[in-house]
């Protein structure tokens, strides 16, 4: 697929603190690509220099193999992680101020359908609650009809429900053939979304890849689950087996039914046993030793 | 200029809907116009006051001076500029002119102070020349009143957009914008048109509310005072965006524009003249754009100055509209990193 971004050794410094180190990445068009990492990892950082928000320090950045200029605010859509918006002016009000910022719009009546804006369009922006805010700023990132949409954030804080919500209008902006770079630590979200996925810890891309690729090369067994007791983790030492001791035992597994016989010849309490695939949260673990939402 | 008309109107609303701060806006003179009304409704001076013609030194001359007017409630006010002089004596802002070279002395027949003084030169040995003028009588309410109205102005310049593009880089409004094709003229232009467009109706709210209760003195055009009010409105708007073209503290954009706006109370003749001043001093105050705005319109009101009469005033006033202008521009961060 054709390229529409490509980040190239980009790097942002402050003062000593390297913020961005040596960041490199390609986007095809009409992909998600999720940015990943946990908090100062450098991921709002990367994409406002994409934005064109900060200036980089070093390193290039080209839309469609040119290198941004002026015009690149017409054809991108920001949403950035939390933005106050005018005092005073309704949901409706607001729109319309944005739409004549800009040269190719979006039709106000079909963002408000889009994004569901129907029930407060004609309050006061200072009014509505937070995840009416956050669609309203998912309509002002689409109101120039643009090409490629950053959303960095955007359900954080939401209620499950209004997640959900969300998530399907970003659907829907996915199919329209728009390019998503989302950031985001909600490992659900990325999974449900993402096409791509790069994961980025102390500035720097420690993985990238789709999200089946990057579980499946990096993890060759499954989760075997049981509630911690000491006498499990004895009886577990003594058969010799990998597991982890956190809220609860994971037994790492290649082949879940030779384990589970071993551990049933070994009379090992199952009554809690549960199984599972390994997650992008644990495939952060295991390549940062930390949890996303460090 | 599609984008700083959006931004003008949407700015606009934001002001007349925000109750409190408009109301606020028009409370605010309403303070003025009776403190005003109530500190002058006695304006009698205490002392009488004399000016002395070429002096070099106020003690020197204090020595020359007749001793009958060298009392202790006689003071004396030096000028080097006979014209200025004689439009003092002429509204009565000073009792009695003297010129000790060629001992002759200037009076206004209306004054009733002058008056007196003469009587207590009379008292002299020596023999002075009388020289009698004519004038109406400018109290001090009337000097006074440009200084009311440029002190507003100043307040709602310096203020009024110094503070709103803090909480807008602070709140990130400045950030969301940045995202936009709107640059930083055009946010910066229509903060500064819709900010002069309050300052001016407030100024005429507070003029129109004083001439009802004080009938304060007006000769001049009253076009030329909007023209006055206008550049003296931008230049100190322009001056404000300077002060808060980076910060997002809205502790240190209260620090600097206090700082800023100090001097201009103390300096700019708001209250009194600083014909007394040491030049250092009136140099100083040459560099304060509410000196010119407000120099300007006393010369309008009060001497019925003409444009060709004040140009050099308004001149000032654009040159620090554009310098101030372009180092806000230059200086402008929409978001502190």
């Amino acid at each position: 697929m054709k390229a529409i971004l490509e980040v190239q050794e980009l790097c942002k410094y402050y003062d000593k603190t390297i913020a961005v180190n040596n960041i490199s990445f390609t986007v095809s068009e009409g992909i998600c690509l999720g940015l990943l990492g946990p908090n100062g990892a450098g991921k709002t950082t990367t994409v406002e220099m994409i934005e064109g928000i900060k200036e980089p320090s070093s390193g290039d950045i080209l839309y469609r193999g040119e290198k941004r200029d002026k015009t690149f605010s017409q054809v991108a859509g920001i949403q950035f992680q939390s933005t106050a918006m005018f005092s005073f002016l309704t949901v409706k009000e607001t729109l319309k101020l944005f739409h004549s910022l800009y040269a190719h719009t979006s039709s106000i009546e079909q963002l408000i359908e889009t994004c569901d804006l129907h029930d407060f369009i004609d309050k006061y922006t200072t009014k509505i609650s937070g995840g009416q805010k956050q669609r309203l700023l998912l309509a002002l990132a689409l109101i120039n009809n643009p090409d490629i949409v950053f959303l960095d954030e955007p359900t954080t804080g939401l209620d499950p429900q209004s997640r959900r919500h969300f998530w399907q209008v970003i659907k829907q902006i996915k199919q329209q053939g728009k390019t998503i770079l989302l950031t985001t630590h909600y490992m659900e979200e990325a999974e449900y979304l993402c096409d791509q996925l790069l994961i980025i810890d102390k500035g720097q891309v420690i993985a990238e890849g789709s999200p089946e690729h990057l579980l499946k090369s990096h993890f060759n067994y499954n989760y075997i689950c049981l509630d911690a007791s000491l006498k499990t983790q004895t009886q577990l030492e003594e058969l010799g087996v990998k597991f982890v001791m956190g809220d609860q035992i994971e037994i790492y597994s290649n082949n879940i039914e030779f384990t589970l016989q071993q551990l049933i010849q070994h009379n090992i309490n199952l009554n809690s046993l549960r199984v599972r695939s390994p997650t992008l949260e644990d495939l952060f673990i295991k390549l940062t030793g930390s949890t996303l939402r460090d | 200029m599609k984008n700083f008309l959006a931004l003008l109107v949407a700015r606009n609303k934001e002001y007349y809907r925000d109750k409190g701060a408009l109301a606020w806006s028009f409370i605010f003179p309403i303070f003025i116009i009776m403190a005003f009304t109530f500190a002058f409704s006695d304006n009698q001076p205490t002392i009488f006051k004399i000016g002395v013609l070429q002096p070099t030194d106020v003690n020197t001359t204090a020595d020359k001076l007749p001793k009958v007017l060298q009392a202790d409630y006689i003071q004396q006010l030096p000028f080097d500029d006979l014209d200025k002089a004689l439009s003092r004596i002429k509204h009565h802002q000073i009792d009695l002119l003297f010129d000790i070279q060629k001992k002759q002395y200037w009076i206004n027949k209306r004054s009733s102070a002058g008056q007196a003084l003469e009587v207590l030169l009379s008292t002299d040995s020596r023999q002075y020349h009388k020289q009698v003028i004519e004038g109406k009588e400018i109290r001090y309410v009337d000097w006074a009143m440009p200084g009311v109205l440029g002190m507003n102005l100043m307040f709602s310049a310096l203020f009024g957009v110094g503070f709103v593009i803090v909480r807008y880089r602070k709140n990130g409004v400045l950030k969301r914008l940045q995202a936009t094709p709107v640059t930083a003229l055009e946010f910066l232009a229509a903060q500064v048109i819709s900010r002069l467009c309050v300052i001016i109706t407030v100024v005429t709210i507070i003029y129109i509310g004083c001439d009802l209760f004080i009938d304060f003195l007006m000769i001049g055009n009253y076009w030329l005072l909007y023209v006055i009010a206008f550049l003296g409105g931008f230049s100190m708007i322009s001056f404000g965006l300077v002060l808060t073209s980076r910060t997002e503290s809205e502790e240190l954009a209260g620090g600097l524009l206090n700082f800023a706006s100090f001097p201009m109370l103390l300096l700019s003749e708001l209250w009194f003249a600083l014909d007394s001043a040491p030049n250092w001093l009136i140099g100083i105050s040459q560099l304060l754009p509410l000196t010119h705005t407000v120099q300007a319109a006393r010369e309008v009101m009060i001497n019925g100055a003409t444009l060709a009469d004040i140009s050099h005033h308004l001149w000032a006033l654009t040159f620090m509209c554009i310098i101030f202008l372009f180092i806000a521009s230059m200086l402008f961060r929409w978001y502190r990193e």
